[in-house]
């Protein structure tokens, strides 16, 4: 099993979320982030006051999948994610090592299913 | 006594226009702090409204307006402390500004400016004072510095008001004076931890826009109450409104030229800036004179809120560039704008020649001066006793939390616990 993370643009969510469930991607989690990469952040003015916002709103995305399934959820994300500007986000893999349905106490991959 | 029932309608309802303002200017400033301290800063405006209530009636109106003490016009006697001989008729108002409403709706409309005034320094030391501390000074203050000033200006026997110093409503009293008081009360208690250097940026901007709202609303009564008749107050009502919808307008424009948007922040502290310079001049002027006043305030203050930064000076919401500055520019503007209709005698550009206007800077110069001054001295001994601010640790944890035990928001759904995860009755 894998775990896909992704950092998104926050619009890009809903079509994030709509291509998943197309591809029969039956779970994901959904928390906000905020963060900088090459994007950067922007500025804020207040009474004149120029303010330098380091930190960008993002959401991110996280999937359990099979192995088997990684390179096709990993497209699908990234696809629907890409606007083509800068800040579109990232997409990484990490490897997990077991897994657990609390309902039922099934393991593995069965409680992918 | 034959009182006139409409005036004093208008003055009582007036009075609780003006004291609806301070719940207003607490949303106002609260939006504008950081998401931990909005509590202080709400339950430093309430407790101005308690404490200036009870020091008003037993104390400073009788300073304020009552008989003059040796007649220098310095300072009221003790004769009305406590709202004892209240029947009398409030001194010096006589012949034509004899008053037509009870004295009693004269304290009370009176007490609501009292009240505000001080408030407006909640802004100045936002983020960093000591509750009690802080209505320790306020009852200090009102005593030394806001009774002496009102009665030198607002009342007939005052030495100002004798001079033929003019202010409709309080640009002095009210805001120039809560300029200068909140500069010195600012520099005495300094910065705030990492300012300027760390974002502290409004955590609540509706708020403050509803707040700017109730303000523009109170300011009717502020504004138009003082003419202390129902019959007078229509000119500076409308005046008011003039100015500041001038204000707002000029302000954005130039956020427009300077840095690229316009902001809401903006319009709002634009309309406050537009009220504030109106507020000497509401019932002296005419159509052009509010609008050029409204426009001039809210360009000026747009620029002078950028002062602080090169003074090194943490104001922290702007009372000194929003009231001090605008309160000056609307005093002295009635020296330029005032008109022989209302005021007997014309302003420099309506023929009057400069004397109006040389009394105008002569209060400016008095008023500012006294405020600064004596503000200074009671924060310094205060700093010196019992100290004015909060501990570093309290103020990096926040002054609700610190000072108040509470949070504003609740953000956590699903414990209903405070922000730091799921609590449970003690």
């Amino acid at each position: 099993m894998r775990l896909v993370t992704a950092i998104v643009k926050p619009f890009k969510l809903d079509d994030v979320k709509t291509a998943l469930q197309e591809a029969g991607i039956t779970g994901m989690t959904v928390s906000e982030a905020r963060g900088f990469g090459r994007q950067g952040g922007h500025t804020e003015v207040y009474r004149g006051a120029e303010y330098r916002i380091d930190f960008v709103p993002k959401v991110r995305i996280e999937v359990v999948v099979d192995e088997f399934d990684v390179g096709r959820v990993v497209d699908i994300i990234a696809d629907a994610a890409r606007t083509g500007r800068i800040g579109d986000g990232k997409v990484w893999i990490t490897p997990v090592e077991d897994l657990v349905r609390i309902r039922t106490g099934e393991r593995g991959a069965d409680a992918l299913r | 006594m034959n009182y006139d029932s409409g005036d004093t309608a208008w003055v009582l309802a007036s009075a609780a226009l003006v004291l609806f303002m301070t719940p207003g200017l607490a949303l106002f400033y609260g939006g504008m702090v950081r998401r931990k301290n909005v509590l202080a800063m709400l339950m430093q405006n309430f407790g101005v409204m308690a404490v200036v209530s009870l020091v008003w009636v037993w104390v400073t109106y009788s300073l304020a307006f009552g008989p003059d003490w040796g007649g220098a016009g310095l300072i009221g006697t003790l004769h009305f402390a406590g709202l004892g001989h209240i029947h009398q008729a409030v001194p010096g108002y006589t012949g034509a500004r004899a008053q037509t409403i009870p004295p009693v709706a004269f304290v009370i409309f009176q007490m609501m400016f009292a009240i505000i005034t001080p408030a407006l320094l909640t802004g100045s030391g936002a983020d960093r004072m000591k509750f009690g501390t802080f209505l320790a000074f306020v009852v200090t203050w009102s005593v030394l510095v806001y009774a002496p000033i009102t009665h030198w200006v607002f009342s007939p026997e005052g030495w100002l008001a004798k001079r033929g110093a003019e202010d409709f409503a309080g640009g002095t009293v009210v805001e120039l004076n809560a300029g200068m008081a909140g500069a010195a009360l600012a520099l005495v208690a300094g910065r705030r931890r990492g300012w300027p250097r760390t974002l502290m940026r409004p955590h609540n901007i509706p708020l403050t826009m509803l707040g700017g709202g109730i303000l523009w609303f109170g300011w009717f009564g502020f504004n138009a109450g003082s003419a202390l008749s129902a019959r007078g107050a229509g000119v500076a009502f409308v005046n008011t409104n003039t100015a500041m919808a001038a204000a707002l307008l000029a302000w954005i424009a130039v956020e427009k030229v300077r840095t690229g948007k316009p902001t809401t922040l903006g319009a709002v502290s634009g309309a406050i800036a537009g009220a504030v310079a109106i507020t000497p001049a509401c019932g002296f002027v005419d159509t052009l004179g509010a609008t050029v006043i409204g426009v001039l305030a809210g360009a000026v203050a747009a620029v002078a809120v950028s002062l602080k930064f090169r003074l090194g000076l943490d104001d922290s919401l702007d009372v000194l560039a929003i009231h001090g500055v605008a309160g000056l520019l609307g005093t002295l503007l009635v020296g330029f704008f005032g008109t022989a209709a209302a005021l007997g005698r014309n302003g420099l550009f309506y023929g009057g020649g400069a004397a109006l206007l040389g009394n105008q800077a002569l209060a400016v110069l008095c008023v500012g001066v006294y405020s600064f001054a004596v503000t200074t001295g009671i924060a310094y001994a205060i700093r010196r006793t019992v100290g004015l601010r909060v501990s570093d640790e309290v103020e990096t944890a926040g002054l609700d939390l610190g000072l108040h035990e509470e949070s504003a928001y609740d953000f956590e759904a699903s414990t209903g616990g405070r922000s730091t995860g799921g609590g449970s009755l003690r």
